[in-house]
């Protein structure tokens, strides 16, 4: 069994070379077969479990009628393949400083995305760390409640990331990258948090695999989710205030790269920014619907019909997405945050109100004035405040893949309040604005339709936040009384 | 083609033959006399003189707005007459990615007042017939993609700015860029930095116009203690893969370093952080344009 120290030697610095790798598909040396896909030109392997169903099994890959929006796809993956761009979206727009080191990253992340050493220590740590796989819950009570009066009505699923270690689906990602990290001989890893849960994540990674951690998060975000700062702390992780949110975390810790590309690696926490991080984020949280695609089958013989995800910047909803794509029966929904309403100026609705700009070295949906400067956005899911969004989310909303919807703060309160009563599970308010996004789509669906939510996170930690406001309503209506 | 103005002085310039109509002499003005639209000369034929002249172009770098408008004009004034060669202009951005935290701190003083671009280039209007050296202005890309890149260098024409840097565009993007910039008289000056490869490096200084801007250190924008001697082994790189001017910039703080990097070979020196710096954190803006002009003078007399 292979379990060689993952500090190998091999690593591609001062030449872009691209590795010449015999893929090792031996069942016999590894102990299960992986499966394999031929992704963007290379062969591209990844672990899930020992019953990876074989997609050609289920007839999905090779459709006789390519339709246009499968054209579209196929266009985005050449765009990618060839200058880092989902279509128009993405790309690398940084200063010229950090060209090189993101393009030996990319050679870096390929190398690894068909390495069957890294991809077998990878499934280890996501099964007896990180916990995989996450249930695909049936969520009794709450199909229950959305029936209408003849007992029709769809049948909702939890796909259960909140039951991860750290209690989001961020570690999917931080773990695989903050290997791939020390593969490349990088010592100390850098981040950026909003809600705090990539923090987290990436703090547990790195005193697992032995490397010093700095996260910076926002100085308001740090107040409002204060028990990840101290989780963070206690793994000992350096957290850096940075005056403001999230986007002022983000573009602190990549000035703080640009000082030291040799010794510190940046760790994206979501799908943005320049190419290849939107790629390796969501090649990394692609196990959530590769999970859930053979957890449908095991449980009703068929596909999800609804997939329902919170989009922040996107980690999430790509994770459970993209498995899908290509699965044109398959309706894929991302709710972002309208915070105080969607007109109001105040929300985190980047793909409803925002427009296409750069920023954080990406070509991506925006939320941007008119002199092109970059509004703050707003939401009581902190972890959805960002004025970006994930350039294939972009893309994918272009060419009418995705649907994007937009869901208050009140209604994710009350969703959370809901999926508490109703289910006795806790919700983290991200997530709760795609549960809540249930109240509108559950009426206009057939019956007996498969509607799988991402629980992306638990909600541990806004219980405070929901508490309060639950206490303000009490008491408005008593004052109305 | 370019007629310029200086100091009363009245001399045409006619590459390739072509020979100006013959203008009758006028009295003198002093220069800050409105003249409808004074040319100087752009970034290229600036680095041509001097080179002619074996010296070394200084290029100071301010940010628009900080502490206010009006005295970033008097400001531009300041430099220009102490014997700056191009003065660079930054755009205030609300997520500077390339810049350190004391030229954040003058984008976000300077946006907290309200500034923008209309009244950048309002003000620019009225100050640059008042200038003898070309200005270049420094934008992120996103300002600059949501005018509409056309409008945005054709607004750059009409202001008489002569160059424009971008910090967070790579080559591959710059195409049309080059394209509206070169339409309209602008010279895009691109970057190169000690972590780009040498065929890359390459084909950046063949498509940079104006001069090569060569960063000094693997980082953001500010002060540093020294220069880092890779600047000697990358300058020598540079000029060995074209004939166009290189200066280097971000660190550079002090006289000794400007000395020291002009002794190295380069073309120009730009100093950016350690202007804004003196400009943006005195106790008045008075203070500060005295400030700067003394800051000025003695970095100038190390390239003499």
């Amino acid at each position: 069994m292979a379990g060689n120290n993952l500090q190998s030697t091999i690593s591609v610095h001062g030449r872009t070379l691209y590795p010449t790798c015999k893929l090792l598909n031996s069942s016999k040396m590894l102990g299960f077969s992986l499966q394999s896909r031929t992704d963007r030109g290379l062969i591209v392997c990844s672990a899930v479990g020992h019953n990876t169903l074989n997609s050609d099994e289920l007839g999905l890959r090779n459709p006789t009628r390519t339709s246009e929006i499968l054209e579209l796809i196929d266009q985005g993956e050449k765009t990618l393949a060839n200058s880092g761009k989902f279509g128009r979206f993405g790309g690398i727009f940084v200063p010229e400083t950090l060209i090189t080191c993101l393009k030996k990253l990319e050679v870096e992340f390929n190398w690894v995305l068909h390495d069957p050493q890294f991809q077998e220590e990878l499934s280890i740590a996501l099964k007896d760390y990180v916990g995989r796989e996450t249930p695909l819950y049936f969520a009794e009570r709450l199909t229950n409640y959305y029936r209408n009066k003849n007992g029709e009505g769809p049948e909702i699923y939890l796909k259960r990331e909140d039951l991860t270690h750290g209690g989001a689906h961020k570690i999917n990602n931080a773990m695989a990258q903050a290997m791939l990290a020390k593969r490349m001989g990088r010592k100390s890893i850098v981040a950026a948090t909003g809600a705090g849960q990539h923090g987290v994540a990436t703090a547990a990674a790195c005193a697992k695999l032995g490397l010093d951690c700095t996260i910076f998060m926002g100085s308001i975000d740090m107040q409002r989710q204060s028990s990840n700062v101290l989780l963070m702390e206690h793994t000992g992780a350096q957290v850096k205030s940075v005056a403001g949110t999230f986007k002022d975390a983000t573009s602190e810790a990549i000035r703080s790269c640009v000082g030291n590309l040799q010794g510190s690696y940046y760790l994206a926490g979501t799908a943005v920014g320049p190419h290849p991080c939107p790629s390796m984020v969501r090649e990394f949280q692609t196990v959530i619907g590769k999970e859930t695609r053979k957890q449908a089958m095991e449980k009703w013989s068929g596909k999800p019909d609804v997939l329902v995800a919170c989009v922040g910047s996107g980690s999430n909803a790509l994770g459970l997405f993209h498995e899908f794509i290509r699965d044109e029966d398959v309706r894929l929904i991302g709710v972002e945050a309208a915070g105080y309403g969607i007109d109001s100026g105040k929300h985190s609705a980047t793909l409803a109100k925002g427009e296409v700009g750069v920023y954080h070295g990406a070509m991506s949906y925006l939320l941007q004035d008119d002199e092109g400067q970059i509004i703050g956005p707003h939401s009581i899911g902190v972890g959805l405040e960002y004025p970006g969004v994930s350039p294939e989310l972009s893309f994918l909303k272009d060419i009418g893949r995705a649907e994007f919807y937009s869901i208050t703060d009140e209604e994710a309160l009350e969703a959370y309040t809901r999926l508490c009563r109703l289910e006795g599970i806790f919700p983290a308010l991200e997530a709760a604005h795609a549960l809540a996004y249930l109240e509108k789509l559950c009426p206009t669906l057939a019956s007996g339709t498969k509607v799988v939510v991402n629980c992306s996170g638990r909600g541990d930690k806004d219980a405070g936040t929901v508490f309060k406001y639950q206490h303000k309503m009490e008491g408005e209506q008593e004052q109305s009384e | 083609m370019a007629a310029t103005l200086k100091a009363g002085f009245f001399f045409q310039t006619k590459p390739g033959g072509h020979s100006l109509p013959r203008i009758k002499p006028f009295r003198f003005k002093p220069p800050m006399a409105t003249l409808a639209t004074v040319p100087t000369v752009g970034l290229s034929e600036t680095f041509s003189k001097l080179k002619r002249q074996g010296k070394v172009a200084f290029i100071p770098y301010i940010t628009a707005g900080d502490p206010d408008l009006s005295t970033t004009a008097q400001a531009l004034k300041v430099l220009d007459s102490c014997g700056s060669d191009i003065i660079e202009l930054g755009v205030p951005y609300s997520d500077p990615l390339a810049d350190g935290p004391v030229i954040q701190a003058a984008a976000t003083r300077s946006l907290a007042k309200g500034i923008n671009f209309d009244k950048i280039i309002a003000m620019l209007k009225d100050v640059i017939p008042q200038l003898s050296c070309p200005i270049a202005l420094f934008s992120y890309y996103n300002p600059i993609l949501k005018r509409g890149i056309e409008t945005f260098m054709t607004t750059l024409k009409d202001a008489g700015i002569h160059g424009l840097v971008v910090p967070d565009v790579p080559l591959e993007e710059t195409e049309i860029l080059r394209k509206e910039a070169v339409n309209n008289n602008v010279e895009l000056v691109l970057l190169t930095t000690p972590t780009t490869p040498i065929p890359r490096m390459k084909a950046i200084v063949e498509a940079s116009e104006g001069f090569v801007y060569l960063v000094s250190s693997v980082g953001v924008t500010g002060a540093r203690t020294s220069v880092s001697d890779k600047v000697q082994s990358l300058l020598h790189e540079i000029k060995e893969a074209t004939s166009k001017p290189v200066a280097v910039g971000f660190g550079i703080s002090k006289p000794e370093h400007v000395k020291q990097v002009a002794e190295w070979g380069a073309d120009g020196v730009i100093v950016g952080s350690a202007m804004v710096k003196v400009l943006g954190e005195a106790k008045s803006p008075e203070e500060g344009l005295k400030e700067l002009e003394n800051f000025t003078k003695s970095l100038k007399i190390a390239l003499l």
